[in-house]
């Protein structure tokens, strides 16, 4: 049997990346957003899972618009960093855990979830990112194995709201069922508001952000209601990206409790959030 | 079950199955960017690259010319016409500036400020 632990949300911008490879996250115009990541990378070096499920969306690196899965599961052993263009980060391969991947894929099968199965895949920013928020430094390795699941987000129709909300139920009680680790933490990743192409590139949604990040938490299901056209013109064409933290939500708990959250303007043409909640808490009778 | 088509919302390209499908050729010569030796292939003979990856000569067009807008229009999607950008050495922002009529450091200072909250 294993237990989520914890769920880390957090934005995947590129540029975060960059900033870290970089080593300027110390300078004026990066500071504030690593500084809101502090306190969440103390507690999550406190709290290192056995395994961890990282939902993301790939950007033209890993896959290509051949095929468009809505839902896909990686099952290899190993996932390479890709060269997106200009090399690869300096940040180790991805262990994976094929164990769990396959527990997960039938499970999720048998539960009414028919994942795209990939069994090679490098892993772009979408991926690194958000394990380099969690992980500043890995030095030769993550702090544990990584199970890839993809969500699409860049060609509509993406799944709804809702169904990424049930896909996470289900996410939850298939981890539940799962006897080859004990803890496990799960990263929603994407968002918040942004929008890069068009005559409204570069808009933010603060209103909508703070209510995200307030019903991420106490209220998921509100967000589940959520239509596509709403994500896109609240949180703009990219922001929908936010369905994935709806995955993570899922497989946790109705009660969480808040480690922290952070919250930037701007990484590049994004709005930056971050929410940390642990899972072991008490619930409601 | 009804089937929607996708929102209509001004100032937004939602990509959706037909965008996708017009510029499904063109996508995929901005992904082969990601390897220096397609680079230097496409550096070497633009219009010729152009036309291995079937596109049309709007495309095409668009592409040799570096009409940012006209690939979105024709069907690009902002992930992958970035990999050209990249290759011209230009960021998000600039190419957010192109779109919105502003200067790169204009919206640069854009964002900074807390984003365009108001459009």
């Amino acid at each position: 049997m294993s237990e989520v632990i914890w769920g880390l949300a957090t934005s995947h911008v590129p540029s975060i990346g960059a900033a870290m490879d970089r080593g300027v996250t110390a300078d004026p115009v990066w500071a504030p957003l690593f500084e809101g990541y502090a306190p969440a990378r103390e507690w999550l070096a406190d709290n290192t899972p056995d395994v961890a499920i990282l939902v993301y969306n790939d950007h033209a690196n890993g896959i290509d618009l051949d095929i468009v899965p809505t839902f896909a599961i990686g099952t290899a052993e190993r996932y390479e960093v890709a060269d997106e263009g200009f090399g690869r980060r300096p940040v180790p391969d991805v262990v994976g855990s094929p164990e769990l991947s396959f527990h997960l894929l039938q499970n999720l099968m048998d539960d009414g979830f028919d994942l795209t199965v990939f069994q090679e895949l490098d892993v772009d920013h979408g991926f690194t990112v958000p394990l380099s928020v969690w992980t500043p430094q890995p030095g030769d390795a993550w702090p544990c194995p990584v199970v890839p699941l993809l969500v699409n987000v860049i060609q509509y129709p993406q799944p709804t709201a809702a169904r990424c909300y049930a896909l996470g139920k289900a996410l939850g009680r298939a981890i539940a069922s799962f006897e080859g680790a004990r803890t496990v933490g799960i990263l929603g990743t994407g968002g918040m508001s942004h929008q890069l192409a068009g005559a409204r590139a570069g808009f933010i949604n603060p209103r909508f952000d703070a209510m995200f990040l307030d019903a991420i938490e106490n209220d998921p299901e509100k967000l589940a209601a959520l239509t596509r056209e709403d994500f896109i013109r609240e949180a703009g064409s990219e922001g929908i990206e936010l369905i994935m933290w709806l995955v993570m939500r899922g497989a946790m708990n109705a009660q969480v409790r808040k480690v922290h959250s952070a919250y930037h303007v701007p990484a590049s043409n994004t709005a930056a959030g971050l929410a940390l909640f642990d899972n072991r808490t008490a619930q409601p009778a | 079950m009804t089937s929607r088509i996708s929102p209509d919302l001004p100032g937004t390209y939602v990509f959706d199955g037909p965008t996708s499908r017009r510029g499904f050729r063109m996508n995929k010569l901005f992904m082969s960017l990601r390897s220096e030796a397609a680079r230097t292939d496409f550096l070497a003979d633009e219009p010729g690259y152009c036309a291995r990856f079937g596109l049309t000569d709007d495309q095409t067009e668009a592409v040799l010319e570096r009409d940012w807008q006209a690939m979105l229009d024709l069907g690009g999607s902002i992930f992958y016409i970035y990999k050209l950008a990249m290759m011209d050495g230009h960021s998000m922002q600039y190419l957010g500036g192109v779109f919105t009529g502003m200067s790169e450091a204009d919206f640069k200072a854009a964002m900074l400020a807390g984003g365009r909250t108001d459009v």
